[in-house]
């Protein structure tokens, strides 16, 4: 009975941490979708919302999410406007090196403004009270990871509606398939990157939200392993389409808590390499990703 | 009539950089010595990461495994005997029993990272675009934490130290010139010019019976030996390493130095280096309060705050790089 409770109980963290990630890789895909752009510096607009619950822990909490969410919002369209809109036509190289500039500069911007009294980091108290479990069934759930699965549940369905049902979202799978034949029927690039920035920055705010919740002590380094394995896992999934991404992110961030809950303590030190090794595998059986249709990736023919 | 010049001018203009930041060190103070060795093993580092992502256009992060490697078997063969046993008692018997001199710890850096990348590359060559980019990830992720965890063939997570610091000005000179000579000789060379070619259209490459995948893996091999002969350099300037210090933080700033400088040219490689390194350490001293030429007084943390914006802005305003990606070559009268 105790190692059927055990095994929920995994299986729901796993199924949370999943979830978060699933947002954090529909945030990244949807950007590289319309710009072919792999946005490294989408952890550190987490860690700046998360800054922004942190630095407005006195006020009410709506206001101090709304201000979360205001602040990530600007910043992402800021971003868009003097990083990625100038870079547009860059090798994918050139844009990834730039954003992992950005990453690097807004991290030591928070690093220079958190140094007070030698210490680093600034708790969130006033979303904290989420993080506390309640029990169904015998296995302790936090309501943190039931928001982060509703809420999860929820943004995707939208979006899904989104992208299916408006001009806007079709514009956007159109820009997605092939973004020059898209702009001669009509599309206007401007619109529908600046949507897709706008959304992958709702969906940063929700991330910082949540992960502020569940890590109320905020770093400059916040958000930034969390990235990084999302890049992974949505490379893995297939970055060329949103869903096979999102599936991507979401399978890496499950497989971690499942591996991470499974694993005694003293064993669990080599779990990277175990866990990177499989990726390697992943990529080199499946180029094009893990849930892409065709099974290796097209070859030019001339 | 002027290629037998540029020709010359390719190698000889980084050489003649390189060699005048050595003599710069010689005439500056002890602490400010550290920033020109840094400078110089920097060179090496990225000229090394060059050979490969420059010539063949894979995007990789896995080199800076290459220089862990070649750090790590440069440092753990050449702490002093009688001191190993102490503080290095897990080691396998053949490391722990065994101390090499300093000459033949950097050609075993070089052996180490070319026989790692060649084994490395034999598979992950096949893949390009983005898959090699987060697969050779994978390899520095799992490099990292193979060498923080498993302590029969280094330190673990402790400070490897008590390695003789032999790069002093003349190491590093010639350490950085012999990269940059390999890297020469390889751009020269037919491996050089068939990688070059599967860089500029694949396709077209293979059609004239280029192989891509045996093309990458030669260059991703020189590249390799080169890394681990760079991780030599570096574990010998500082004299003490930890696995943090070959891992994320180099990754990213060697491949800026890269890309501000030019990804495609051996000039750029140099180039870039030496400028965002020079940079680094001018602000360095700044935030320090201690002035070179102009005294500036930084609040602390800024430096890197700075770095980061002029690598950003230099991105977005020039991203072909400080030298656009070209050799150096005499300026060329227009003839219209």
């Amino acid at each position: 009975m105790i190692v059927a409770a055990v095994d929920a109980q995994t299986v729901v963290d796993a199924v949370g941490l999943g979830a978060v990630y699933a947002l954090m890789a529909v945030g990244i895909g949807l950007v590289f979708g319309v710009l072919r752009l792999v946005n490294f510096a989408y952890g550190q607009l987490i860690m700046v919302g998360a800054y922004t619950l942190a630095y407005t822990s006195d006020w009410p909490v709506a206001a101090s999410v709304l201000a979360c969410f205001a602040t990530v919002i600007v910043l992402s369209a800021v971003m868009e406007r003097t990083v990625f809109r100038p870079l547009r036509t860059q090798s994918p190289a050139v844009m990834l090196v730039t954003t992992f500039a950005i990453a690097f500069l807004l991290q030591n911007v928070a690093l220079v403004l958190d140094i007070r009294d030698d210490t680093i980091g600034e708790p969130a108290v006033s979303v904290a009270s989420l993080n506390q479990a309640v029990t169904i069934g015998g296995v302790d759930v936090r309501k943190v990871t039931i928001l982060a699965i509703a809420v999860a549940a929820g943004t995707l369905a939208l979006l899904a509606l989104l992208l299916a049902k408006t001009t806007i979202g079709l514009q956007m799978r159109a820009a997605a398939a092939d973004f020059r034949t898209a702009r001669l029927l009509g599309v206007k690039a401007d619109r529908v990157i600046g949507v897709a920035v706008l959304l992958s920055g709702v969906l940063a705010a929700t991330v910082a939200v949540i992960l502020t919740i569940q890590l109320p002590l905020v770093t400059p380094d916040f958000a930034l392993k969390e990235t990084i394995v999302v890049l992974v896992g949505v490379v893995v999934g297939g970055i060329d389409r949103l869903w096979t991404a999102t599936l991507g992110g979401f399978a890496i961030g499950f497989a971690t808590g499942m591996i991470n809950g499974a694993l005694p303590t003293d064993k669990t030190v080599f779990l990277p390499s175990a866990v990177f090794a499989l990726v390697i595998l992943v990529l080199l059986l499946r180029p094009g990703g893990l849930f892409a249709r065709s099974r290796a990736a097209v070859v030019e023919r001339v | 009539m002027r290629r037998p010049v540029d020709t010359a001018l390719a190698l000889l203009g980084p050489a003649a950089l390189v060699v005048a930041v050595g003599i710069g060190s010689t005439f500056v103070s002890r602490s400010n010595e550290i920033h020109f060795l840094n400078a110089l093993v920097s060179v090496a580092i990225v000229v090394a990461i060059y050979v490969f992502v420059g010539s063949s256009g894979v995007l990789s992060f896995g080199q800076i495994s290459f220089v862990a490697v070649g750090a790590f078997a440069a440092g753990v063969l050449t702490v002093p005997l009688e001191s190993k046993t102490a503080v290095l008692p897990d080691l396998f018997p053949l490391l722990r029993d065994h101390t090499i001199g300093n000459a033949a710890s950097l050609a075993l850096a070089a052996a180490v990272g070319g026989v790692f990348a060649f084994l490395v590359g034999l598979p992950l060559m096949r893949l390009s675009g983005l898959a090699a980019g987060i697969a050779t990830f994978a390899v520095l992720e799992i490099t990292h934490n193979l060498l923080r965890e498993w302590t029969k063939i280094g330190p673990g997570a402790t400070t490897l130290s008590l390695v003789p610091e032999t790069t002093g000005p003349l190491q590093a000179t010639v350490g950085a010139l012999l990269v940059i000579a390999a890297a020469f000789v390889f751009q020269r060379s037919p491996f050089g010019r068939k990688v070059r070619a599967t860089r500029e259209d694949p396709a077209a490459a293979q059609a004239v019976g280029v192989s891509v995948h045996r093309q990458r893996l030669w260059a991703f091999t020189l590249s390799g030996a080169l890394c681990g002969f760079a991780g030599g350099l570096l574990v010998h300037m500082l004299g003490s390493i930890t696995t943090e210090q070959v891992y994320l933080e180099l990754t990213f700033l060697t491949l800026a130095m890269l890309v501000v400088g030019g990804l495609t040219s051996l000039w750029g490689a140099v180039v870039g280096a030496l400028a965002v390194s020079g940079l680094d350490s001018v602000l360095g001293n700044a935030e320090d309060g201690i002035g070179v030429g102009v005294r500036l007084d930084l609040p602390e943390g800024s430096r890197l705050v700075i770095l980061g914006a002029l690598m950003a802005l230099m991105l977005i305003l020039r991203p072909s790089g400080i030298t656009g990606g070209r050799e150096l070559r005499l300026p060329r009268r227009r003839t219209a």
